[in-house]
């Protein structure tokens, strides 16, 4: 159980996503500006990062990796994780419309964005066996998730400011605001060894 | 180009398009990512955008050359595969020439293949140009690319580290310069730092345009590659 804990705490605080490892920048920054749709552009990825570990690691474990064919990872992942949201798309539709018009907008953007690419091969690089795996996929996904939030509150603070230079309105004010939040996580070093320890 | 047209611009023009009126970096902010992880030292700047070069080269040239065989409804995945392959090629290369940089650059190599700039890249030129004006708009978005991420690492490794290109035995230097500051200021290689000099770049962009470059460009769905094959797109927006 223990070491369960610590991934998920490492992927959720420690090394977040987006605000220490730069990963799924594109929405962080694209999605975030309504708390609303952070928040559904955050569950849709997940979704989609825990659906997408399920099917890849025993792929690259059961099926590339015995075959000799560990070189295809890239292209064999991409193109997993491509009908893998397809297919999470219609499904949806059909069976749970529902969720579907709460997420079917995000869906397709994911299957470009790299943190869902990069869950599943850092997986494999990290030698997660499958039920680290998923733990580190779902916590991946929570820590998006509280970076989006949180980063949308920010946000709505930053674009309501009145007093900012003409050189810095928009896209540098994001960045440097965002800048301010990785400070605060950074705040959580040491956190692992200070309750496991 | 003599006998260039308005509506089709010179090779010169497509050329130097990515380096300095539409880089894809600091005008169109595409491919954030990596230039953000990457660019701890000046060196790894110019690993990622080499290596993302070459696949941006190789792939608009294959997609431009396939552009009238890929079916219109499944072009983004037929990209996607193209893109895949040269990214894999890509990373046997530096892991065979470049162990510090493949290293270095970790899980952001094979994350070349979602790199935005790349397909975007397909999306909006290759799939319509030919392929000598496809291989030049990729040169040129490369060296964009390259030159931002050079940028980029080499004030975070200058002020965060106190040294410029260590580290880069693979192009023949050996050393570096380093400047022997008694206390280089490491928040600029950790990850504020990145946010932050991406930030102050984008912002001199702004200032040495007039803010010319950056209006045409809001975040959200113009600005992401696959904003044509998604449907939130056309309703108006991921936000709305």
């Amino acid at each position: 159980m223990k070491q369960f804990a610590i991934i998920l705490i490492s992927a959720v605080l420690l090394n977040n996503y987006v605000l220490s490892r730069f990963l799924g920048i594109c929405p962080f920054l694209g999605v975030s500006k309504k708390l609303d749709s952070a928040f559904g552009m955050s569950v849709a990825v997940t979704f989609v990062m825990a659906l997408a570990t399920a099917a890849t690691w025993p792929i690259y474990t059961y099926i590339l990796l015995p075959n000799g064919l560990a070189y295809l990872q890239t292209i064999a992942f991409i193109l997993i994780i491509a009908a893998l949201v397809q297919f999470i798309e219609i499904a949806l539709k059909k069976y749970i419309p529902s969720l579907h018009a709460a997420l079917g907008i995000y869906l397709p953007l994911i299957t470009t964005n790299c943190a869902v690419l990069g869950v599943t091969i850092l997986n494999l690089d990290e030698g997660y066996n499958f039920a680290e795996s998923m733990v580190n996929a779902v916590g991946s996904g929570l820590g998006f998730m509280l970076a989006m939030v949180l980063f949308s509150g920010v946000r709505s603070r930053v674009d309501a400011a009145r007093t900012i230079p003409k050189a810095y309105q928009g896209i540098p004010i994001t960045l440097t605001a965002a800048a301010i939040c990785s400070v605060s996580f950074m705040g959580f070093s040491g956190i692992v060894d200070g309750l496991f320890h | 180009m003599a006998n260039s047209t308005k509506a089709k611009p010179s090779y010169l023009a497509t050329l130097t398009n990515g380096i300095i009126k539409e880089n894809p970096v600091l005008v169109l902010i595409l491919g954030t990512c990596p230039t953000l992880a990457v660019t701890t030292m000046a060196i790894n700047g110019l690993g990622m955008g080499l290596a993302a070069t070459v696949v941006l080269i190789c792939s608009n040239i294959v997609i431009s050359l396939l552009k009238k065989v890929i079916p219109d409804t499944v072009r983004i995945p037929c990209y996607i595969v193209v893109i895949a392959a040269f990214v894999t090629i890509v990373q046997f290369l530096v892991k065979a020439y470049a162990p510090a940089l493949d290293s270095a650059l970790g899980v952001f190599l094979p994350l070349i293949v979602v790199n935005c700039i790349i397909l975007g890249r397909a999306e909006m030129f290759a799939n319509k140009n030919d392929v000598i004006s496809s291989a030049l708009d990729g040169l040129g978005m490369g060296i964009g690319f390259t030159l931002a991420l050079f940028c980029m690492g080499s004030v975070r490794e200058i002020l965060g580290n106190g040294t410029w290109m260590s580290g880069a035995s693979w192009i023949g230097i050996q050393n570096g310069i380093n400047l022997h500051w008694e206390n280089p200021i490491i928040v600029f290689l950790l990850a504020p730092g990145g946010f932050m000099v991406f930030g102050a770049l984008v912002a001199l962009v702004n200032f040495l345009t007039k803010g010319k470059a950056i209006k045409k460009k809001e975040f959200g769905c113009e600005g992401c590659p696959s904003a044509a094959a998604c449907k939130a797109a056309q309703k108006g927006g991921c936000n709305a």
